[in-house]
């Protein structure tokens, strides 16, 4: 059946089986590869994506499920935020391999879209869900906090 | 944006996320045309070259043979200077290191590079990206290659103007002659590539004091695009008419399909074909596709609801028998028996016999998979009896060999480009899923994306080995060690390509035989292991567990001496001087490298011992609850000391409140990416000594998914860490590994300062991932 999906501002319309994940719409349907695949369950975050503005794992969202949403991708997020995060990650060279980093800038976005200035606690809890296993943590934290210094 | 890579016409530009974002940011046209003039130089392989692998891997090793002509540079008219970057890009910004080695050699300007991903082809000498190679043993040849370029190009110019070269200088891409005329690398590159490359002899690389980029901190070159969503890694290959494949593995190794019914998998929308795979031969799994059954779909998704409906009755195999549980018991008791000596310094058996004190401790490492973040895959497409990969890997030339010998067709058909990898960790150099994406795509008709599903990485693996030690040590009335035995059971990585069923020399001269303890008396010994899971290389390999056994050790014959464990551990080292393992009876391969130019020299393994205490604040007094513990090894040639603090609750959760790390990487190209190298490298090992644990039931992995294969995540990493980095002039060593080896037994020393807990067995934590306090206090 036919979906209609609101991402990054344009409307894209496609064609998957019913409770096609989100994940696999964007990626092999849409071709955008930014959004990552880590384990499909849930646990590692580098799937993750914004729907109205709240981060999920697009990995168990049934792409029928959002379609009157607005999603924003990695490819699509340029806010003020996501900008002074993306400044931060550059200037502490934040990413090693980068696989899981789309996820990991897309969760401290929205971290920083309703806490200007987290806690440790504040970040552990809203970053727990991306897995880095190149262990990039110390650097996010430094980062996450950098940025928060700028919005 | 694969489109252009889908044409067969070699040299074609890079993957566009191989280039660097200033370049596009100058709004430099991302395409690389222009490069008329491929010049070629010769290999220059003064450094010994790498044979880390060599007796644990069936890959012809090509990297001891001159290579030939090399093609690493070209300039363009207009200035632009091309870099092929041979290695593999996993985290290490090996792409960033590359360049800068080679730029500042030839002396051009940063902004003007470019970057094209090299292809596995033994013409660009050893591509295998493991080992942390990439700068010890290619250091002079990249900066040779850059400086026979320069050279050329400057007599280039000096033949243009009908002068002598003497008369010449170079600087940042300019020619400039004594009289003060100029001319760009732009100008005289075609003619420069007429002339013969400088024999290496007649070439002078610069003195260190002229290093523009090396020893600098050079912006990555992935990392503008990895913010953004767009470096595209192996799993994001697409070509066109590209259908997508998982593949339901045998549970067990060399299980096979009995019986199948696809009749519930064809139906799932979207499933397009179910093809069995073909079986692995032989007894040895080597590089070999692993068989099962493959589904084909229109998206992964599809696949992956294929294979879930896929009906297989399978035939477990021979190693059905395997369970990890009673294989643990297994190995401790080997470990109780004397097994092959490796290393015989003295008579430990008569010193321990008059020792004022004696101790013996057993260990214990689970198996572990490596887990990049980016699971294997790999895409092919055929084109009559011609194949082009594309996939993640960290050996291209061992993914073209192996995929040309399983599929039947010669070398020269086949092409593999590399992409970026999201994480290696030394799953990907084993190419088998290469070789499952050929054969898949070649029986399809049509260029096939095959994935591993997580699922897929934690059960199918090429596992960490399982690892049983026992170590006994001897003091006198002084607190003096007078003898140490070292024994270690393990199941070889040689299992995986041959039949192996002890420890070889090179993966005992990971944290045993090359052991730096000024003891009298010394023994290592190995015993007997086989192997029924595919077993290879991780991060640091055997190092995980050999270090843990004998610097956690060190710490307990401290205690059992009431002697500071860092002074004592200082004391073991013993007098500066440099180690020549062979007078022990040690065969010692030293990483590949020449132990003149690279000694075992234990000032430099003392120096990084007292910088992280003194970084720890070593002696200073804690909170309750909290301890620091501290561990120093020597591994790819460079010498990591790490000091822990640990704080652990009344509930035995534990937190990181800080952690040390000194390393002497003798001449470090890269210093930040050293300092997050260490910093990687350290919670690998944590991760794994806290949580890890792979363990199978009748030959199958227990583990399935993040869930249950733990790994460490945000909350649980520490708030503090620092590295320092000393400052050498010795040839570099290893970073992406040795940050490794020291992690686990500093954790596990830390942990008994904190609770009096000796912990001896990985993965530490026990139920809930707490510490079991009911024994707090035992030693
Ligand atoms: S892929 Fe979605 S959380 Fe891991
Ligand atoms: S940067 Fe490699 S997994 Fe996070």
């Amino acid at each position: 059946m036919a979906i209609t999906l609101k991402i990054n501002g344009n409307t894209k319309t496609v064609t998957a089986p019913e409770g096609t994940p989100l994940l696999w719409v964007l990626r092999d349907h849409l071709g955008m590869t930014g959004t990552k695949f880590g384990c499909g369950v849930a646990q590692c975050g580098a799937c993750t994506v914004h729907v109205d503005g709240t981060p999920i794992r697009s990995c168990i969202t049934a792409h029928e499920d959002v379609e009157d949403t607005e999603i924003v991708t990695i490819e699509g997020a340029n806010g003020k935020v996501t900008e002074a995060i993306r400044s931060a990650w550059e200037e502490l060279a934040v990413p090693q391999c980068g696989y899981c980093q789309a996820g990991q800038i897309m969760s401290a976005t929205a971290l920083l879209e309703t806490n200007k200035n987290p806690t440790d606690e504040d970040i552990d809890a809203a970053m727990t869900g991306n897995i880095c296993r190149c262990a990039t943590y110390v650097r996010i934290r430094k980062a996450i906090k950098e940025a928060a210094k700028t919005v | 944006m694969f489109m252009h890579l889908a044409k067969p016409l070699a040299p074609q530009p890079n993957l566009k996320t191989l280039q660097i974002s200033n370049l596009s940011r100058r709004g430099f046209i991302r395409g690389t045309t222009g490069f008329t003039l491929g010049l070629s130089l010769v290999a220059c392989t003064q450094n010994k070259p790498e044979t880390l692998a060599q007796d644990a891997s069936p890959i012809p090793d090509n990297s001891n043979v001159d290579v030939g002509p090399l093609v690493l540079i070209s300039i363009a008219a207009d200035g632009r200077t091309q870099i092929t970057n041979p290695r593999s890009e996993m985290g290490q910004q090996v792409i960033t290191t590359v360049a800068q080695m080679i730029a500042d050699e030839l002396d051009v300007p940063w902004d003007d590079l470019v970057i094209k991903q090299a292809v596995g082809d033994k013409k660009y000498g050893d591509q295998n990206t493991d080992g942390s190679t990439s700068v010890r043993n290619h250091f002079t040849r990249f900066r040779m290659a850059g400086a026979s370029m320069r050279q050329m190009l400057t007599q280039a110019a000096a033949n243009q103007w009908d002068v002598d070269i003497s008369e010449c200088s170079s600087e940042l891409g300019v020619i400039t002659h004594s009289s003060g005329k100029t001319l760009t690398y732009g100008d005289v590159a075609e003619a420069a590539g007429k002339l013969d490359v400088p024999a290496e002899d007649d070439v002078t690389l610069k003195p260190r004091s002229e290093w523009r980029y090396i020893g600098k901190d050079k912006p990555s070159y992935t990392i503008s695009d990895v913010i953004r969503g767009k470096g595209t890694f192996g799993i994001d290959v697409k070509v066109p008419d590209m259908l997508y494949a998982v593949i339901a593995h045998p549970p067990t190794l060399f299980g096979k399909v009995k019986s199948l019914d696809d009749t519930a998998a064809l139906a799932v929308p979207g499933v397009t074909q179910v093809i069995k795979m073909k079986e692995p031969e032989g007894e040895a799994p080597s590089f070999q596709q692993l068989g099962g059954v493959a589904v084909i779909g229109t998206d992964t998704w599809a696949a992956i609801q294929g294979r879930e409906a896929l009906e297989i009755d399978w035939d477990a195999g021979p190693n059905a028998s395997y369970n990890s549980k009673a294989y643990a018991k297994e190995l401790a008791a080997t470990a109780r028996k004397t097994g092959e000596n490796k290393l015989k310094r003295g008579d430990v058996a008569a010193a321990l016999k008059s020792s004022a004190k004696t101790i013996s401790a057993d260990y214990y490492a689970a198996h572990l998979s490596q887990s990049p973040m980016e699971p294997p895959a790999a895409t092919a497409r055929w084109d009559g009896d011609t194949v082009e990969c594309w996939a993640c890997t960290q050996n291209p030339q061992a993914a073209r060999s192996t995929v040309a010998q399983i599929c039947g067709v010669p070398e020269e058909n086949v092409t593999v480009h590399v992409t970026l990898l999201g994480g290696g960790f030394g799953r990907k150099s084993k190419p088998d899923y290469v070789v499952e994406a050929a054969l898949i795509a070649r029986e399809v008709g049509k260029p096939v994306k095959v994935t591993w599903t997580r699922e897929d990485d934690v059960q199918h693996g090429y596992f960490h080995a399982v690892s049983a030690q026992h170590m006994q040590g001897g003091l006198d009335a002084y607190g003096n060690v007078t003898a140490v035995l070292h024994r270690t059971v393990f199941p070889s990585i040689n299992s995986t390509f041959g039949p192996a069923v002890q420890g070889s020399d090179f993966e005992l001269s990971l944290g045993a035989t090359d052991n730096p303890w000024d003891v009298p008396n010394m023994a290592v010994e190995v015993g007997k292991a086989k192997s029924h899971i595919r077993i290879g290389w991780l991060r640091s390999v055997a190092n995980v567990y050999h270090v843990f056994a004998n610097q956690s050790f060190a710490a307990e014959l401290a205690h059992a001496a009431e002697i500071d464990q860092k002074d004592f551990l200082i004391d073991l080292i013993g007098p500066d001087r440099q180690i020549d393992f062979s007078k022990d009876g040690v065969t010692y391969p030293n990483y590949g490298a020449s132990i003149e130019e690279h000694p075992v020299d234990t000032k430099r393994l003392k120096a990084v011992l007292n910088k992280a205490a003194a970084m720890a604040k070593w002696g200073r007094d804690v909170p309750k609850g909290h301890g620091l513990g501290i561990a120093v090894h020597r591994s790819f040639l460079s010498y990591v000391a790490t000091a822990i603090e640990v704080a652990v609750d009344s509930d035995g959760n534990i937190t990181f409140p800080g952690i040390w790390c000194a390393v002497d990487a003798g001449t470090v190209v890269s210093p930040d990416n050293t300092k997050s190298q260490m910093e990687g490298g350290t919670l690998f090992g944590i991760s794994n000594a806290l949580y890890g644990e792979i363990t199978a039931t009748n030959g199958v992995v227990d583990q399935v998914n993040f869930p249950d294969w733990r790994v460490m995540r945000m909350a649980e990493s520490p708030h503090v860490f620092e590295t320092h980095i000393m400052e050498s002039d010795a040839p570099p060593g290893g970073v992406g590994e040795p940050g490794t080896p020291p992690a686990a037994p500093a954790l596990a020393n830390a942990i008994f300062a904190a609770t009096g807990q000796r912990l001896r067995s990985m993965p530490l934590l026990g139920q809930n991932d707490r510490l079991d306090m009911s024994k707090v206090g035992e030693g």
